[in-house]
């Protein structure tokens, strides 16, 4: 540690500082600010030159004035991190918040986080059972993945991301996930309602909490997910746990990535985000995964709500392009009552192929999801088509693969909030539903699958 | 000035250095780890810096080496089955070096040095030779023979060559001069290797997959686009064409993309089994993988990287095929440093000179009579990943201005589990024009004209959809119904291939043609059946339709198909009499 303290503040811009005639400042480097009415207020270098430094503060520059005293740490932000983690609620900056000890820690880890290797790490192929049917079946979770909901405001993810950190597990073993949350600019409600949850069911215990919530510092959001996720990989890579992490609101985060980028008075690129934003936030998902020779996983569910329920905006865009697909939820089946509304059209999981068969799930599933796909598609289609020439118009093929769109959603969708269906029931109800239309119509499922599946061979 | 200077300001990736004589693209050690950076801007005294590794903890003040050399790689034996990062050190030295995270400040071998190959010499003592001539060769691969070439622009008449067992570095050859050469050279990454001419594509880059082939054919040495928004297959169909087009050598990048799916990948690859010559896939394969997460300014040169290994190789006298996925990431590589250069930006933050150098990137693709008079070619395939799908912004634009090929992915397709989900509508090849002679000598006299019957008939589809959208389709006379069912055909028993399928996934082309006329086949006999009183739901609904159709996902398919055309075509005759 330096400890010196410098009193040369030239300029104070939203969440950033900027002081000159400080010795060699390293870039990343930890600030301590203390004002003058005693507050401390922690801080990181992001320009560093002979006579420049900017400093972000995570706390917000309220009450920063030019008699502030700017002290440099000597070191980049790092985590204490032990296995005391487990168990405790932490405020976005990694103070424990549940009024307990500070943790003890074993060791203390850089939250930037290096890349993995691409050659170290293992093909992920667990299949994780979630017992939400449209998950299971058709955008299959695999452990390693990340698999982020996109939804909007108003829509029940907070309740399917809970239902799947309660339910998931792989099928044929016990072994459970530990669960780190966090928490970026939700309201204290949302977050409430999470953490009862967790204390309901018992997973707080086996769970670690980060939490920034709408009224803490904007640009500590910045820091919340990285602080989650080293203690993700210190327990999973160190300590053999499966985490699944749970990252909400992914939105609020890139808005805060966005405010101080135009604090730096930088090109903004589209909607006024910055146009690093793919790699920042390639640095966050791009954390999931598995590594050789190492047990243990992490599993991200990262939750985003688009602006405007709209896809193609940067948030959902972006993260697209990183994630190994998405869960989207539909604005459409909610209103109709349906729960969970998972549109699973546009909804994929880019590893299931590598997670569901023979050997993880059933041998037919593939075959079962293709068709389901294809069904449910065709028969939505139809519905804009039966608005204009009416269903009378239609053929025997396309009226039950209308008929079939519905039930689809009536039956295979719909579940109630504690239903865990294991991946053997949500076939056979697929298998049941699908018996509906006629066999010569279902040309993605193989003869040897009908032969032993299908509802009316199975008796 | 001197070649040691010191750090004055870092800014992310980007270090500016002062008191330091620097060129620009001049490669500098940055700071007490020896991190590496390129110079891409000088301003007065100072040398602005892109590093490659991760700059957290370095200070102004830290001292920074020019080494005086520009960005390059090591060319020699050893460079296929070999898996780099964005500048040419392998993952699994690294590995070793650093364990399974990427740390910083390791400067590893691109190949191993030590490693004993046996030379074969080519020429003799007191033969005359220029750069890019062949002097000999080692067996690099089962598959794969490197020849030994003189660096451009040397050369001379050899005093001594010997054959026998060497290493890359020991000297297998000097010339009169007492210049000596060694197996392995280096070449900067941003300047392209010389050729003596540029030919025009006349062969096309055979890819296994029906769409491509047939309806929108690359040819070797040709540039193609994949555009097209997340979840498209841009992924899935850029690892086909590495798995299984017929050329000899593949340079995949896989740029600024996600880690498991490179893994999956590495996992694979050595498992494959090249359908060309039965041999595995990594001996024809040199993969460089720098994924999202990694350093930025090391994804920008690993396109470089990448090419110019093809280069090389391409100026032995193959056949390469590069698959750059994705050039949007390389794209936003370039606009995130530009940024921090404080340059003034063109469209969307995008550097002015984004089209520029998207355009000499694919420039470097051709067909060519290499230096030392042989045929190479390099054919480059790059992944876009426009922004919500839109086609509009620069990259895409900047990549189609310049490619012959444009294969659009559309996310409806993807979402109708329609795979390879090519637009057939939008997608264009302008190779077929310098690629049908090839095609009628090869596989039939009238290829070409059963390629515009099939884009026809979809082409008509897609008007008549639009009517059947308002009315219905009964409300249609029946050659036009009979016209939709052929078209159903083509999309679900032609375009759609099944990646995954063991079979399906690879279609020789002359099979492709075989199942081309199958469909017209049906046609014809379902017309003339027709036309003799049949109807229209009986034609349609002959059993060994679904047959044929079916039968294309088993083995030996292209023994059958022709009878099961012949079966075909006898019941759909037989519906004439039920009537």
């Amino acid at each position: 540690m330096t400890g010196k303290e410098y009193r040369t503040i030239t300029d104070v811009k939203g969440p950033l500082v900027f002081l000159n005639k400080t010795e060699p400042v390293a870039f990343g480097e930890i600030v301590s600010l203390r004002l003058s009415n005693g507050t401390v207020k922690n801080g990181q270098v992001l320009d560093t030159s002979n006579d420049l430094v900017i400093v972000q503060v995570f706390e917000g520059t309220a009450k920063i004035d030019r008699e502030a005293g700017v002290t440099f740490l000597g070191d980049v932000f790092k985590l204490p991190v032990s296995t005391d983690l487990v168990g405790r609620i932490l405020d976005g900056a990694g103070r424990p918040r549940d009024g307990g000890p500070d943790i003890v820690a074993e060791k203390y880890d850089d939250i930037i986080g290096a890349a993995i290797n691409p050659f170290s790490r293992r093909s992920p192929h667990d299949f994780i059972q979630t017992g939400i049917s449209a998950i299971d079946c058709c955008t299959s979770l695999v452990r390693g993945q990340k698999l982020p909901i996109f939804s909007a405001s108003g829509l029940p993810h907070n309740d399917i991301a809970l239902q799947i950190a309660r339910q998931a597990k792989l099928t044929g073993s016990d072994e459970e996930f530990v669960v780190v949350f966090c928490a970026m600019g939700i309201t204290a409600e949302e977050y409430n309602f999470f953490r009862a949850d967790l204390e309901r069911t018992g997973a707080l215990e086996k769970a670690v909490l980060f939490v920034n919530l709408a009224d803490d510092p904007a640009v500590e959001r910045i820091i919340t997910p990285r602080l989650a996720l080293t203690a993700a990989e210190y327990l999973a890579f160190e300590k053999d746990y499966h985490v699944l992490v749970i990252y909400t609101d992914m939105t609020n985060y890139c808005d805060a990535l966005r405010q101080i980028g135009a604090a730096r008075e930088e090109v903004p690129g589209r909607r006024g985000y910055p146009g690093y934003m793919y790699t920042d936030l390639a640095m966050l998902y791009e954390r999931a995964g598995l590594i050789k020779g190492k047990k243990g996983s992490i599993t991200q569910f990262p939750i985003l709500t688009m602006p405007g329920d709209d896809i193609t905006h940067p948030i959902p865009d972006l993260s697209g392009y990183i994630t190994e697909g998405q869960v989207v939820i539909s604005r459409e089946l909610h209103q109709q009552g349906i729960y969970p509304p998972i549109n699973v059209l546009p909804s994929l999981s880019r590893l299931m192929g590598s997670c569901i068969g023979e050997k993880t799930t059933r041998e037919d599933h593939k075959s079962v999801s293709d068709q389901m796909y294809a069904a449910y598609a065709q028969g939505r289609e139809l519905r804009g088509l039966v608005a204009i020439v009416g269903e009378d118009a239609l053929n025997e093929r396309d009226k039950q693969l209308l008929d079939f769109s519905g039930v689809f959603e009536d039956k295979f969708l719909r579940q109630s909030r504690d239903e865990d269906r294991s991946i053997d029931e949500t076939l056979d109800l697929c298998w049941t539903l699908m018996s509906a239309i006629d066999t010569k119509y279902l040309v993605r499922l193989d003869q040897k699958w009908i032969d032993k599946y299908h509802p009316d061979n199975r008796k | 000035m001197k070649n040691e200077g010191l750090i004055y300001r870092i800014s992310g990736p980007v270090v500016t250095a002062i008191d330091m004589k620097a060129a620009m693209y001049d490669v500098v050690r940055v700071g007490t780890e020896g991190l590496m950076g390129e110079v891409i801007e000088l301003h007065g005294d100072k040398a602005v810096i892109q590093v490659y590794e991760d700059t957290s903890g370095i200070r102004p003040g830290e001292v920074v080496v020019n080494t005086g050399e520009t960005l390059s790689v090591s060319l020699g034996p050893g460079l296929l089955t070999q898996i780099y990062d964005g500048i040419q050190r392998p993952l699994p030295t690294l590995e070793k070096e650093m364990g399974v995270f990427l740390t910083r400040g390791v400067d590893a071998d691109a190949f191993d040095l030590e490693k004993i190959w046996t030379f074969e010499p080519q020429v003799s003592v007191g033969d005359s030779v220029v750069g890019g001539q062949v002097i000999g060769h080692v067996q690099e691969t089962d598959t794969i023979v490197h020849k030994i070439m003189v660096v451009p622009g040397n050369g001379g008449v050899v005093k001594s060559i010997e054959s026998g067992d060497f290493n890359v570095t020991q000297t297998i050859c000097t010339f009169e001069d007492g210049t000596e050469m060694q197996m392995m050279q280096k070449w900067p990454v941003r300047t392209p290797r010389p050729y003596q001419q540029k030919y025009a594509p006349v062969i096309p880059l055979v890819t296994g997959m029906r769409i491509l082939d047939f309806l929108f054919p690359l040819a070797k040495g040709g540039a193609a686009g994949i555009p097209g928004p997340f979840g498209s297959g841009k992924t899935v169909t850029q690892q086909s064409l590495a798995k299984y087009s017929d050329a000899q050598l593949v340079v995949y990048i896989g740029c600024g993309e996600r880690g498991n799916e490179m893994t999956e990948v590495l996992d694979e690859f050595p498992h494959l089994i090249d359908p060309n010559t039965g041999k595995p896939l990594m001996n024809r394969t040199v993969m460089i993988a720098n994924t999202s997460n990694m350093p930025v300014a090391a994804r920008e040169a690993s396109v470089y990287t990448g090419i110019t290994i093809a280069e090389y190789y391409r100026d032995m006298g193959y056949d390469v095929a590069l698959m750059a996925d994705s050039t949007s990431r390389w794209a936003e590589a370039m606009r995130e440093i530009s940024s921090r250069l404080e340059e003034m930006p063109g469209e969307e933050g995008y550097p002015a000179y984004l089209s520029t150098r998207i355009a000499e990137f694919y420039e470097r693709a051709g067909r060519v009579e290499t230096l030392n008079g042989e045929d190479g070619s390099i054919t480059v395939i790059g992944a876009v990943s426009p922004p919500g799908g839109d086609i509009s912004e620069p990259v895409s634009q900047g990549t189609l201005r310049i490619v012959k090929v444009f294969w659009g992915l559309d996310a409806g397709l993807a979402r109708q589990r329609h795979f390879p989900a090519i637009n057939w509508l939008n997608s264009y090849s302008l190779y077929p024009q310098s690629l049908d002679q090839w095609f009628r000598d090869n596989i039939a006299q009238d290829f070409p004209e059963v390629r515009i019957e099939l884009s026809g008939l979809l082409q008509i589809e897609s008007e008549l959809q639009e009517i059947v959208q308002l009315v219905g389709s009964d409300a249609l006379p029946v050659d036009q119904q009979l016209t939709l069912e052929v078209a159903r055909m083509i999309r679900e028993y032609f375009l759609q291939q099944n990646g995954f399928h063991d079979v399906d996934a690879y279609c020789d082309i002359h099979l492709q043609y075989k199942m081309a006329k199958a469909i017209l086949a049906f046609q014809e006999s379902a017309k003339s059946a027709m036309a003799s009183g049949a109807q229209l739901g009986d034609v349609v609904n002959v059993p060994s339709r679904s047959d044929l159709m079916r039968g294309r996902l088993n083995k030996g398919y292209v023994d059958t198909i022709d009878d099961m055309v012949k079966t075909m075509n006898d019941e759909i005759a037989a519906t004439v009499e039920e009537n």
